[in-house]
C-alpha cells in the first residue's frame, strides 16, 4: 500500500471522516469533518465511500510525499496546490506517482480544505471513526512532521482524473459578509427581544479564539431577559450558545454534547459547511432560514 | 428536536420510548436534566412524527422502570482534597459527610463535559450536592475523582481541569472506547458509592 509521509503538517491538519454519531448520550461528540459536504465531495472525486478518512487542513496546508501510486483530490476552501511541480486544481482527481510531493499553500478564501486519497487513509478507528476530536482527544493526534499515513485499499477507490464530479462543486466566492440561515430558539426567550433582533440584523466578526469546537463571535452582546441558570441540555452543531458575557459561540463538529448556556438560535444544517469555512476577522450575519 | 419534560425521570422514560420506537432512525438521543434532544438525519423524517404525539406518548409511559434496575456500585476512597472544607462548610464531621454521600442513592441525570462523565443527582434533596463550585477551578483534577457541586455529583473519567469539590477517588474505568459498552454509566442508570 502506498504510504504518505508528512514533511510539514501545515497549521492544523487532522484526519477526518463523518465522525462518531450515536454516542452523544455518553458525552462523546460527533466530531468528523467540519465541512462535511466538502469532505464527501473530495471522497467521491476519488471514488471513495462518502465517509472515508481524509485530511482536513486549517488555512495553511501540509507538504506530503508519496512512496507509491495514489489518486488524490482537493475540495473545500480553495488553495494553491502543486503536485511535483504540476498545479492541482480544486475538485478534480489527479494521479500521483512514487516520490511525488504534494504541497499546499494558504487557502485563498475560506478556512478548511480536504485532501482525499483513493482508498482512504488507513487509520485506527475509535468508536467507529478515525476522526481527530480536539475537545476530547479521541482519535489520532493532529499531523506532525515525520508522521507516515498508510493509504487504504477500500474497494471502489482509484477512479481516474477523467471521472466527473458527482455533485457540482460549491460556489467559492465568499462575500464580504457571509449570511447564515438560522432557526430561532430553542432558548430565545432567555434573551430580550431587542437582543434577538440585533442577532438577526447586525454583523458579527469571527474571533481569533475559534476552532473545531466552536467559533467565538465578536459584535452585539445579547442581553438576558431573565436571571438564573439553565439546566444542562443536549447541544447540536450550529447552535449559537450564549455564555453569561452575552457573546455567542457557534458550535462546530467537536462541540460538547451537553451544556447549560442557553442557545438563542441554531444555524440551519444547510449552512453548517459554510459556517465551518469562516475565518477569524471575517464578518457574518444571521437571517431567519427559509423553511423548505 | 428538543423536548421539555417535567422532571429527569420522564427524560429517561421518554428516551427509552424514543429508542424503542424510532431507534434506528435517530442519529442521537441525548438526555439533559429536564430535556431530551432527538437528532434526526434530516427534516423529512420528522414530518410524520409530530412532537405532540411523542410528548403525549411519553406522558403515558411508566417512569418507574429505572427503579427496578440494580444500582451500579462505585468503590470509593474518601480522601478528596476538599473533603474537610466541605465538612466544615456544612458544620459536619468528615465521617458524617462520608456517611451522607455513601448512604444516598443516585441516578445519572445526563452526561457530558468529557466522555463517560456522569452528572449524578440524589434521590432526595441533598445539601451535600448543593455545594458551590470552587472560586478558582483546579487546572488538573486526577482521573477517578468523585466531586460535588451545583446540585450534582460527578466522576472525572480522566485527568482534566475542574471546579468541583473533591470528596474522593475511584479506580474503576468510567470510559474505555475499546469496550462494547464504552461508558460504565449511562443516563438513567442508578448508582451508589461503596467506601473502601
Amino acid at each position: 500500500m502506498t504510504r504518505v509521509e508528512v514533511l510539514t503538517p501545515g497549521a492544523l491538519t487532522t484526519i477526518q471522516d463523518l465522525g462518531r454519531p450515536g454516542w452523544g448520550h455518553i458525552g462523546v461528540p460527533r466530531s468528523g469533518a467540519a465541512d462535511r459536504r466538502a469532505l464527501v465531495l473530495a471522497n467521491r472525486l476519488v471514488g471513495n465511500a462518502d465517509g472515508a478518512a481524509a485530511l482536513e487542513t486549517t488555512l495553511a496546508g501540509p507538504r506530503l510525499r508519496f512512496d507509491g501510486a495514489a489518486t488524490v483530490a482537493l475540495s473545500g476552501a480553495p488553495v494553491r496546490a502543486r503536485l511535483d511541480g504540476r498545479a492541482l486544481g480544486m475538485n478534480e482527481a489527479l494521479e500521483v506517482g512514487p516520490g511525488d510531493e504534494l504541497k499546499l499553500g494558504n487557502a485563498s478564501a475560506g478556512l478548511r480544505s480536504y485532501i482525499a486519497f483513493a482508498g482512504g487513509i488507513d487509520a485506527p478507528l475509535v468508536l467507529g471513526s478515525a476522526a481527530t476530536d480536539v475537545l476530547t482527544g479521541l482519535g489520532p493526534a493532529a499531523l506532525a512532521p515525520g508522521v507516515v499515513l498508510a493509504l487504504g485499499a477500500i474497494a471502489g477507490g482509484g477512479r481516474t482524473a477523467r471521472s466527473p464530479a458527482p455533485d457540482p462543486p460549491p460556489p467559492w466566492e465568499l462575500p464580504e459578509s457571509v449570511v447564515l440561515g438560522v432557526i430561532v430558539g430553542p432558548r430565545s426567550d432567555w434573551f430580550t427581544d431587542a437582543s434577538i433582533k440585533r442577532l438577526l440584523s447586525e454583523p458579527f466578526t469571527i474571533s481569533q479564539a475559534s476552532n473545531r469546537i466552536g467559533i467565538r463571535l465578536d459584535g452585539p452582546v445579547l442581553e438576558r431577559a431573565r436571571p438564573g441558570e439553565l439546566r444542562s441540555e443536549g447541544l447540536v452543531s450550529g447552535a449559537l450558545q450564549v455564555p453569561p458575557d452575552g457573546r455567542p459561540i457557534l458550535l462546530l463538529a467537536d462541540h460538547p454534547t451537553t451544556g447549560g448556556y442557553p442557545v438563542a438560535a441554531v444555524v440551519s444544517s444547510n449552512d453548517l459547511g459554510l459556517a465551518a469555512q469562516l475565518r477569524p476577522g471575517q464578518e457574518v450575519r444571521f437571517r431567519v432560514a427559509e423553511v423548505s | 428536536m428538543l423536548l421539555e419534560l417535567p422532571d429527569n425521570a420522564s427524560v429517561h422514560a421518554t428516551a427509552r420510548f424514543a429508542r424503542e420506537r424510532y431507534g434506528e432512525q435517530l442519529v442521537e438521543i441525548v438526555p439533559g436534566h429536564r430535556t431530551l434532544l432527538l437528532v434526526w438525519p434530516d427534516a423529512s423524517v420528522i414530518s410524520d412524527i409530530s412532537e405532540l404525539a411523542l410528548e403525549r406518548a411519553s406522558s403515558e409511559i411508566s417512569i418507574d422502570d429505572a427503579d427496578q434496575l440494580e444500582p451500579i456500585a462505585i468503590p470509593i476512597r474518601y480522601d478528596g482534597a476538599d473533603l474537610d472544607a466541605v465538612a466544615a462548610g456544612l458544620s459536619l464531621s468528615t465521617e458524617a459527610v462520608v456517611k451522607l454521600h455513601s448512604e444516598a442513592s443516585y441516578v445519572v441525570a445526563f452526561m457530558g463535559f468529557s466522555p463517560g462523565f456522569p452528572y449524578l443527582i440524589a434521590d432526595g434533596p441533598s445539601q451535600l450536592l448543593g455545594q458551590p463550585r470552587l472560586q478558582t477551578p483546579r487546572t488538573e483534577v486526577p482521573a477517578g475523582s468523585v466531586a460535588v457541586a451545583a446540585g450534582y455529583c460527578g466522576i472525572y473519567p480522566r485527568s482534566s481541569p475542574g471546579g468541583w469539590n473533591l470528596l474522593g477517588r475511584t479506580d474503576v474505568a468510567l470510559f474505555d472506547p475499546g469496550r462494547e459498552r464504552p461508558a460504565l454509566l449511562e443516563p438513567g442508570v442508578r448508582v451508589r458509592f461503596e467506601p473502601i
